[in-house]
C-alpha cells in the first residue's frame, strides 16, 4: 500500500489506533477481527474453531450486536465498539457478568472451548430480548457448535438469568 | 447419594469454572512464547502416489520463512500400531497427507510458502472401499501390510493380545438354537468426532538431545513413552498438557503432528507450533472406523445366545493409529454385551487410501454395535424376542467371564445392572412404546414413531496403571500431583473432590500442580472411563497416605496414638476431644508429608450404558426426528451430579446417536476426496434440534475404591446409534440397510419395501 490507512477500534472500552498495510506489524485488508483480537491484542478468549462462521466460537459484541469475528474483516470496524469475553465482567470491581455466573452455577460446559461464543451470543440475545423463552434462547443459540452436548445446561443456566414472568 | 459425604456426590462448581467463562484458560492455540515460529503442513492432492522430488527453493526464499522439510531432510521415524507409518514419507496414502513443513514467522507467511513449494507426483492407484482393497490384485499400501490387511495384534499388550473370539463349539451351538440368522451389516459411515478445537501442538528441540513437546490431547504423559518409543533412547523428552478443547477419544495421540512441530524447532532453533485448520481436522486427523460384519447367530426362545460366528471387517484407512486395540476392546464388550459360550468370530483391519480411522469414544465396541445390533435383531425377530428383555438378560453379570484386550479370562465382580435397565424402562414407557419388531409404537398422518433399544459397557474402566502424589504443606492445604489435564469431563475438579473428602479439606484448599510430565508420577490420562476408578483410586491412595503421615507426625508430637487422631479443616484433634484442635503446622511444624497412590489394572469390573430412543418419522420426506433418549446407567456413587449428566448427555453429539441419524463423512470413492470436511457441510445438531434427554443414573456401591463409583463419559456414545437405527425402522416396517439414516435411506427403503416383507436390514 503506498499509504498507511488507520482505524481506531474500541475494544473493551481501550481505544486501539491500528495501521493498515502489508507489513507483518500492520493489519492487513485481509484480516479478520478475530485474528486481529487474537493475535495481536493477545485477547485470546475469542475462539476460532472453524474459521469458517459455521460455530459460533468467535462470536463477539461490535456496536452491542453478536457477530462473527472470524467472518468480519477488521478495516471495516473503524469506529466501532467490540466487546469480547474478557470485557463482560466490570472493569471497576472486576465482578463476573451474572450470565458469566449462571453458566459456572450450572456447570454449562464441558470441554469449555465454545463457551466464550455461547456466553457472547446469549449476552446479546438478552440484551435483545430480556425475556426469552426457553425456545427463543434455543433459536438464539443456534448458530453456536457445541460437541460435547452442554446445550441443556446452557439453556438453564441462560433462563435463569431471565426475571421471573418471562415469555 | 451425598448423604455420607461433604463433597462427593454433591454439585460443585469446576475447578476452571471462572477460567472457562472468562476465556482465560489457556488452549494451546493461546500460547504465546518468546520467538514462536508457525508450523503448516502441505498436504498431498493424490490419494496414493510417490514423492518423486520435492523443490524447497522459492518457499526457501520468502522473507519470514525460517525451515521447510520433506521426507529426504528427516530421520526415520515411524509411529502406528506395527510403527508401519513415517513421520514424512516419499509415498502419500490419501488425499491430506503430509508432504512436506513449513515454518515461518507468522501464518500468514507459512501459508503462503506452501504455495510456493513445487513437488513432483508419481500417481499409483488407489483402493477406497473394503472390497477393493481386500481384491487379490488390489494396490498395496505398505509391503508390511500384504492385501492391505494389517498385522493383528497389540504389541503392548502381550502376546495373547485378544485379535480373535474362539471358544467353545458354534456347530453345538447352533443346533442347541431354536432360531439362526445370518446376515451383513456395515457402520460405514466414519463419522468425525469433531472437537470444537483442533488438534494442536507445540514443539521445542534444546541441543543437544531435549524434546519438550506442549500438547491439547487428552492424555499428554503418555506421549513421553510413545514419543521415545518413536524417536528411540538417548533423548530427554518432556511432554506438557494444556487443557483440552474436546478430545472425545480422538486427542489421545497425536505423534504426527507433535514431531512436525519438533523437526522444526530442531531446524530453525526456535520452538514451533503446529495447530491443524478445521480442514485438516477433518480430512487429515482421525476419524471413527468403518466396520462391516457378516455373522450367524444362533438363539434359543428364552433369549440365550447359543453360537456367534463370523468375520469383522474393520476399515481403518491409511493407517492403523491404535486399530488393533479398538478390534481387541470391541471383541472384549461384544462378550460384555451378550453372554454366549460359543464364538467364532473373525476380524481383520484393512487400510484403504483414506484418511485414517483412529481412537473415538466406543472404541471399537461401538462400530462393532452398530454392525452386529441389526443382525442379532433379525434373531430376535426370528425367536419373537423383546430387544430390551434380550440385552437385559444377556449384560454380563456377576460371576459371569470374558476374554478381555490381553486374551486373559476375567470374572466380573460389579453389580447386576438389570435394576437400572428396569429403572430406564420404566421411565422411557418401553412396556407401552414396543409394539413388536417393525411396528410402529404411534402413527399420525405421515409420521410415524418407533422405538430402539441397545446397550454397551467397557472393562477399561480399570484399564492401565495411575499413580499420583499427594502432597500437605503445614499451612493446611494440599497439592495434587497427577498428569492429568482436563478435556471436559470434569475429571481434574473431581479428583480434588476425593482428596478434599479424604482430608476433609475445603475445595479452595486443595490445588494441583502445572501438568508437566517432569513434576508427575506415572498417568495414563483419562480413555475408557478410567478417570473415576483408576485415576481417582490413585489420588485416593495418595490422599490417605498423605493422611496418614501426618497424624503420624502429629501423634508423634503430641505423644497420643495415630489411631486416636482426626483431622479436617486442616487442623489436628483427638477424635474424643473434637473441639480441642490445632492447626497441622503447630502439629508437624516445618514438615510436609507426601504421599503416594498408585493403582494397578484391574479388569473385573466393566461400566454399562443402555440407551432408549425414540424417533419420529416423516414418511413423504423421509425426515428422521429424534424425539426422546433415555440413558440408563449405574455409577455405584455420582462423584459430581452435574459432571455425570453432561457426559450422559453427550450421547447426542461426537459421533454417537446423530451418527445414526445425519452424520457422515462423505468420500469421492473415485479420488478419495473428502467432500465435507468443513461445519457448513458436515452436518451438526443445532440447539434448536434437541431432542428430550433423560438420564437414569443409580448408585449401587461397586467394589471400586472408597467412595464405590465407576466411570462411564466414554460409553456414552456407544449403544445409541444401533437404538436410533432400530427405532427409525420400527417407524417405517422395514428395516433401513445402513447408518446413517438419512431422509434419502429412509425413502429408498419405504420404496423398495415389498409387502408383508419381515426380517432384520441384514442382507
Amino acid at each position: 500500500m503506498e499509504h498507511a490507512d488507520r482505524i481506531r477500534l474500541t475494544v473493551n472500552g481501550k481505544v486501539h489506533d491500528i495501521e493498515i498495510g502489508d507489513r507483518d506489524d500492520q493489519v492487513g485488508p485481509l484480516e479478520t477481527l478475530a485474528a486481529t483480537l487474537r493475535e495481536r491484542l493477545r485477547l485470546t478468549g475469542t475462539k476460532v474453531a472453524c474459521d469458517d462462521g459455521a460455530c459460533g466460537c468467535c462470536t463477539v459484541h461490535l456496536d452491542g450486536m453478536a457477530i462473527l469475528s472470524c467472518m468480519t474483516l477488521t478495516v471495516e470496524c473503524d469506529g466501532k465498539d467490540v466487546t469480547t469475553i474478557e470485557g463482560l465482567s466490570d472493569p471497576k470491581t472486576g465482578a463476573l457478568d451474572p450470565l458469566q455466573q449462571a453458566f459456572i452455577d450450572h456447570t454449562a460446559f464441558q470441554c469449555g472451548y465454545c463457551t466464550p461464543g455461547i456466553i457472547m451470543s446469549a449476552k446479546a440475545l438478552l440484551a435483545e430480548n430480556p425475556r426469552p423463552t426457553e425456545e427463543e434462547v434455543k433459536e438464539g443459540l443456534s448458530g453456536n457448535f457445541c460437541r460435547c452436548i452442554s446445550h441443556y445446561h446452557v439453556v438453564k443456566a441462560v433462563m435463569s438469568v431471565v426475571p421471573p414472568g418471562g415469555g | 447419594m451425598a448423604g455420607a459425604y461433604t463433597y462427593i456426590g454433591r454439585s460443585t462448581p469446576r475447578e476452571d469454572a471462572s477460567r472457562v467463562v472468562t476465556g482465560t484458560v489457556q488452549f494451546i492455540d493461546d500460547i504465546a512464547l518468546p520467538g514462536l515460529l508457525h508450523g503448516r503442513v502441505l498436504r498431498s492432492p493424490h490419494a496414493h502416489a510417490l514423492v518423486k522430488a520435492v523443490d524447497k527453493t522459492k518457499a526457501e526464499a520468502l522473507v519470514g520463512v525460517e525451515a521447510v522439510l520433506a521426507w529426504e531432510d528427516v530421520p526415520d521415524w515411524k509411529g502406528g500400531m506395527t510403527n508401519s507409518t513415517r513421520v514424512l514419507d516419499r509415498k502419500v496414502r490419501f488425499v491430506g497427507d503430509a508432504v512436506a513443513i513449513v515454518a515461518a514467522t507468522t501464518r500468514k507467511t507459512a501459508a503462503e510458502a506452501l504455495d510456493l513449494i513445487d513437488v513432483e507426483y508419481e500417481i499409483l492407484p488407489g483402493v477406497f472401499t473394503l472390497d477393493d482393497a481386500l481384491d487379490p490384485g488390489a494396490p498395496q499400501l505398505y509391503e508390511d501390510y500384504p492385501g492391505n490387511v494389517v498385522t493383528p495384534g497389540v504389541p503392548g499388550w502381550g502376546p495373547e493380545s485378544l485379535k480373535d473370539l474362539v471358544t467353545g463349539d458354534v456347530d453345538g451351538g447352533f443346533r442347541e438354537a431354536d432360531v439362526v440368522a445370518e446376515g451383513v451389516f456395515g457402520c460405514e459411515n466414519i463419522p468425525n468426532p469433531m472437537p470444537p478445537e483442533t488438534p494442536g501442538a507445540i514443539g521445542l528441540w534444546e541441543e543437544p538431545n531435549k524434546i519438550t513437546v506442549w500438547v491439547s490431547d487428552q492424555a499428554f504423559y503418555k506421549h513421553k513413552g510413545y514419543l521415545r518409543r518413536i524417536v528411540g533412547s538417548g533423548f530427554d523428552i518432556k511432554t506438557i498438557g494444556v487443557p483440552c478443547g474436546g478430545s472425545y477419544g480422538s486427542k489421545n495421540m497425536s505423534w504426527q503432528l507433535q514431531l512436525h512441530a519438533v523437526l522444526l524447532s530442531k531446524a530453525t532453533g526456535r520452538p514451533v507450533k503446529l495447530v491443524l485448520s478445521k480442514e485438516e481436522q477433518l480430512a487429515a486427523f482421525t476419524l471413527r472406523p468403518s466396520s462391516r460384519m457378516h455373522v450367524k447367530v444362533g438363539l434359543k426362545r428364552d433369549g440365550t445366545v447359543t453360537a456367534l460366528s463370523g468375520r469383522w471387517l474393520v476399515e481403518t484407512g491409511h493407517y492403523s493409529q491404535t486399530t488393533q486395540a479398538q478390534v481387541a476392546v470391541g471383541l472384549g464388550e461384544a462378550q460384555l454385551a451378550i453372554r454366549c459360550a460359543n464364538w467364532d468370530l473373525h476380524p481383520a483391519i484393512v487400510c484403504t487410501n483414506r484418511n485414517a480411522s483412529g481412537m473415538v469414544r466406543g472404541f471399537g465396541g461401538q462400530e462393532l454395535k452398530c454392525s452386529l445390533t441389526p443382525i442379532l435383531s433379525l434373531a430376535m425377530e426370528k425367536a419373537g424376542l423383546d430387544p430390551f428383555e434380550f440385552f437385559k438378560k444377556n449384560y454380563v453379570k456377576p460371576g459371569d467371564g470374558y476374554f478381555w484386550r490381553n486374551g486373559k479370562w476375567y470374572v466380573y465382580r460389579g453389580v447386576d445392572y438389570a435394576a437400572a435397565m428396569d429403572e430406564g424402562a420404566k421411565r422411557f414407557g418401553w412396556a407401552e412404546k414396543w409394539k413388536g419388531w417393525l411396528n410402529p409404537s404411534e402413527v399420525s398422518g405421515t409420521k410415524r414413531r418407533g422405538v430402539g433399544v441397545c446397550v454397551h459397557g467397557n472393562a477399561d474402566i480399570g484399564e492401565d496403571p495411575s499413580e499420583a502424589y499427594v502432597r500437605l504443606d503445614p499451612d493446611g492445604t494440599a497439592t495434587i500431583h497427577s498428569a492429568l489435564v482436563e478435556h471436559g469431563t470434569g475429571q481434574k475438579t473431581n479428583i480434588v473432590k476425593m482428596v478434599a473428602e479424604v482430608l476433609q479439606l475445603p475445595l479452595d484448599r486443595v490445588s494441583q500442580l502445572p501438568t508437566d510430565s517432569s513434576n508427575s508420577p506415572f498417568e495414563r490420562g483419562p480413555g475408557g472411563s478410567r478417570g473415576t476408578y483408576a485415576t481417582g483410586s490413585a489420588v485416593i491412595a495418595a490422599a490417605e497416605d498423605a493422611r496418614h503421615k501426618l497424624l503420624e507426625s502429629a501423634a508423634h508430637a503430641l505423644g497420643a496414638d495415630p489411631a486416636d487422631l482426626d483431622t479436617d479443616s486442616g487442623m489436628v484433634f483427638r477424635k474424643n476431644e473434637p473441639s480441642e484442635r490445632i492447626s497441622w503446622e503447630a502439629a508437624v511444624g516445618r514438615r510436609t508429608c507426601i504421599g503416594y497412590g498408585r493403582f494397578e489394572e484391574d479388569f473385573t469390573l466393566a461400566n454399562c450404558m443402555m440407551t432408549f430412543v425414540e424417533v419420529e418419522v416423516d414418511t413423504e420426506t423421509g425426515h428422521v426426528t429424534l424425539i426422546e433418549v433415555v440413558n440408563t446407567t449405574d455409577v455405584g456413587q455420582i462423584i459430581d451430579p452435574p459432571g455425570l449428566e453432561g457426559q450422559m448427555n453427550g450421547c447426542l453429539g461426537s459421533g454417537g446417536i446423530d451418527s445414526a441419524l445425519f452424520e457422515e463423512t462423505v468420500l469421492d470413492s473415485s479420488t478419495g476426496r473428502m467432500l465435507d470436511s468443513n461445519m457448513v457441510d458436515y452436518r451438526w445438531r443445532t440447539f434448536f434440534e434437541l431432542p428430550s434427554v433423560h438420564n437414569v443414573v443409580l448408585e449401587t456401591p461397586f467394589a471400586s475404591h472408597r467412595f464405590g463409583a465407576v466411570g462411564v463419559g466414554e460409553v456414552a456414545t456407544a449403544p445409541g446409534p444401533a437404538a436410533a437405527l432400530m427405532a427409525a425402522s420400527n417407524a417405517i416396517g422395514v428395516w433401513l440397510d445402513g447408518y446413517p439414516a438419512t431422509p434419502q435411506r429412509v425413502l429408498r427403503a419405504l420404496g423398495n419395501v415389498a409387502p408383508g416383507r419381515t426380517g432384520g436390514g441384514a442382507t
